[in-house]
């Protein structure tokens, strides 16, 4: 018995029966790689490869060979990092907050958005490890004794606050996915014949899917999401701290922790996006991942990335009301001085391209809604780049205003972050269900449409 | 093989049909071993009988135990152990405390919790669980009744599954 609402749109459509969830989903799983797929894991593991060299060079020759310079001494790499770990937002928040809010949209997209935000994580977290130039002296950023390195660490700092929050973002994030996935795993266990079935078998955790088994796990998912959404929250906020607890100009505002989250869940949101648009054409999964879920995700866009837009003016004109004279040269310099190419991108990507979402024949179109999620990302670097260079780049000194140009090793490093980023997304693509089947399963009678 | 117990198996096809069933089955004083189904299935539980879990106040007593660790770590490492002058500020102020007491709760709260959970619920890798039809983690829900524990003949319980719309019912030893 089905019942297709009148009020709300299907979440899945064709028709699909239990079985054909099962099927549909464990076929990617089960079958053998496509000669799409081995393409474009090729491209990562080369992207992987080459960014690993200019890794080796930075590790072996030092920071020297980054163009920074003594005025300009953050720029791609803290780029990177805010960018990455940005996008790695919108897993968890789909997952956590939406569960919360009981939208059960967020069935068919959350196991690869998590999944993403994992990955992100981990290339956010390699831009940390890099930027200390001696990454092998990274134990210094814990709380260990100190025999184990220079003193304990200083809690005055948010650089530190920083070490615990991406931490312990990541490690709750890849629990949170571990959980999601355990009685996803025990249905190929139960389909797979010799070596991958023991493989399965013990990723499955011993999963039986008993009544008493449900009862604590959907507490525990609800607990954990309790939990994950405050900590989403105060992860971008204790980032934006990195600057905003600074006296630089054009960093030290109070505005920066909720522009900064939103700015997450922008970016992220438009990532998740780019990467479902792909997944679900080459996986064949457009009766999950409808249009409904696209429309609901540009919607999410459109609000978060006018907050940003709010957020772009307020701190123009608080520059300007504020009446502190660097403050105000600062965002000036911003608009139109040497680095003006870069605020105005960020601009036209992040303020104006979803305001085309407003329009439902846009957002309702893939084509669209796949160049503007490319669209919003390319505007959210240049948002960390113009926050963190043109802010550094005219100190208060004249005499030491430069610019920065990037070398072939800031630029091999971010190939290094995506090939980790894709390398990661394609082998979990693979060899794990990309879509939480128990989660489709349990809303496939109430918002599944009828044949 | 000794210790298998002999159990009645019976297959539905519907969460809500088999929500009712298990009622229904239990009314007529059979005791249900497990019922498995391939999703959480809301009232299944009720229906059977079991109280609620207890897991969140696992979850509260390990988040007050991170909160009370993030607190302690940072007033001994900047107060007690190595105090040092840092631009003049206070050595403890509670203000600093927030974020990495915060993260510390958050930490604590949710792998406690969930380990808790793995280790009651036995969901440990490397252990072969107890399937009494794969189908469960399909398209399936099945109901186990264990023949041993119940004093109803194999007859009237197979039977009672029958009436109560069970699509498909066998024996199994397990």
């Amino acid at each position: 018995m089905q019942v297709t609402s009148h009020v709300r749109a299907p979440l899945v459509t064709g028709g699909k029966k239990l079985h054909d969830v099962t099927e549909d989903i464990c076929k990617q799983v089960e079958g053998k790689p496509t000669n799409l797929w081995y393409f474009a894991f090729g491209i990562s593991v080369l992207a992987l490869a080459y960014g690993s060299f200019c890794l080796y060079k930075t590790w072996t020759v030092g920071l020297g060979v980054w163009g920074l310079n003594r005025t300009v001494g953050w720029a791609w790499d803290i780029t990177n990092f805010v960018w990455w770990v940005g996008i790695g937002h919108a897993g968890t928040l789909i997952s956590a907050v939406l569960l919360l809010f009981r939208q059960k949209w967020r069935t068919s997209i959350n196991r690869a958005a998590e999944a993403m935000t994992i990955f992100a994580v981990f290339c956010a977290g390699s831009f940390i490890l890099m930027h200390m130039g001696r990454t092998w002296l990274a134990n210094w950023a814990l709380p260990l004794p100190n025999t184990y390195g220079s003193l304990w660490v200083n809690f005055n700092s948010p650089l530190v606050w920083d070490v615990f929050a991406i931490s312990t973002y990541l490690s709750v994030s890849i629990l949170f996915w571990y959980v999601g996935l355990i009685p996803d795993l025990a249905t190929i266990r139960e389909r797979a014949t010799g070596i991958s079935r023991k493989v399965y078998g013990i990723l499955s955790f011993n999963w039986s899917g008993g009544a008493k088994d449900w009862q604590r796990y959907e507490q525990v998912s609800l607990i954990l999401a309790g939990v994950s959404t405050p900590l989403v929250l105060s992860v971008h906020t204790i980032v934006s701290m990195d600057f905003a607890t600074s006296v630089i100009p054009g960093w030290h505002t109070t505005i920066f922790p909720p522009y900064f989250v939103a700015g997450a869940i922008f970016s992220g949101f438009a990532m998740v996006l780019t990467l479902m648009l792909v997944t679900r054409k080459v996986f064949k999964l457009e009766d999950y991942v409808t249009i409904t879920h696209i429309e609901s995700m540009n919607k999410i866009i459109t609000l978060t990335g006018s907050i940003v837009g709010v957020a772009y003016i307020t701190e123009f004109f608080i520059a300007w009301y504020s009446g502190v004279e660097y403050e105000g040269y600062c965002f000036i310099n911003r608009a139109t001085g040497p680095y003006w190419w870069a605020y105005w991108s960020m601009m036209t990507c992040n303020v104006i391209s979803p305001q085309l979402f407003w329009i439902r024949k846009i957002r309702r179109n893939i084509a669209a809604t796949f160049v503007i999620s490319i669209i919003v990302n390319i505007g959210m670097w240049f948002e960390r780049f113009v926050i963190i260079v043109s802010s550094l780049h005219r100190d208060y000194l004249p005499s030491s205003w430069t610019m920065f140009y990037p070398t072939m090793y800031d630029i091999g490093d971010y190939i290094f972050s995506f090939g980790l980023f894709f390398t990661f997304f394609f082998l979990f693509a693979k060899f794990l269900p990309v879509i939480n089947m128990a989660e489709v399963k349990s809303v496939l009678k109430s918002s599944s449409a009828k044949k | 093989m000794s210790g298998q117990n002999k159990y009645i198996v019976g297959i539905f096809d519907d969460e809500d049909v088999l929500v009712h069933s298990v009622e229904h089955i239990r009314h007529e004083g059979v005791k249900i071993h497990e019922v498995f189904s391939p999703f959480p299935i809301h009232g299944l539980d009720r229906a059977l009988g079991y109280e609620r879990s207890r897991i969140d106040i696992v979850a509260f007593l390990f988040g007050t135990l991170g909160f009370c660790l993030g607190i302690t770590m940072i007033y001994s490492m900047m107060a007690v152990d190595w105090p040092m002058n840092i631009g003049g500020k206070p050595n403890a102020a509670p203000p600093i405390f927030i974020p990495v007491t915060f993260e510390c709760t958050v930490l604590l709260t949710a792998y406690g919790m969930t380990l808790t959970f793995f280790v009651i619920a036995k969901l440990i890798p490397g252990f072969t669980p107890k399937m009494f039809d794969i189908r469960s983690t399909d398209d399936k829900f099945v109901v186990a009744i264990d023949l041993g524990k119940n004093h109803h003949t194999q007859e009237k319980i197979i039977k009672i599954l029958k009436d109560n719309q069970a699509s498909e019912v066998f024996e199994k030893e397990l």
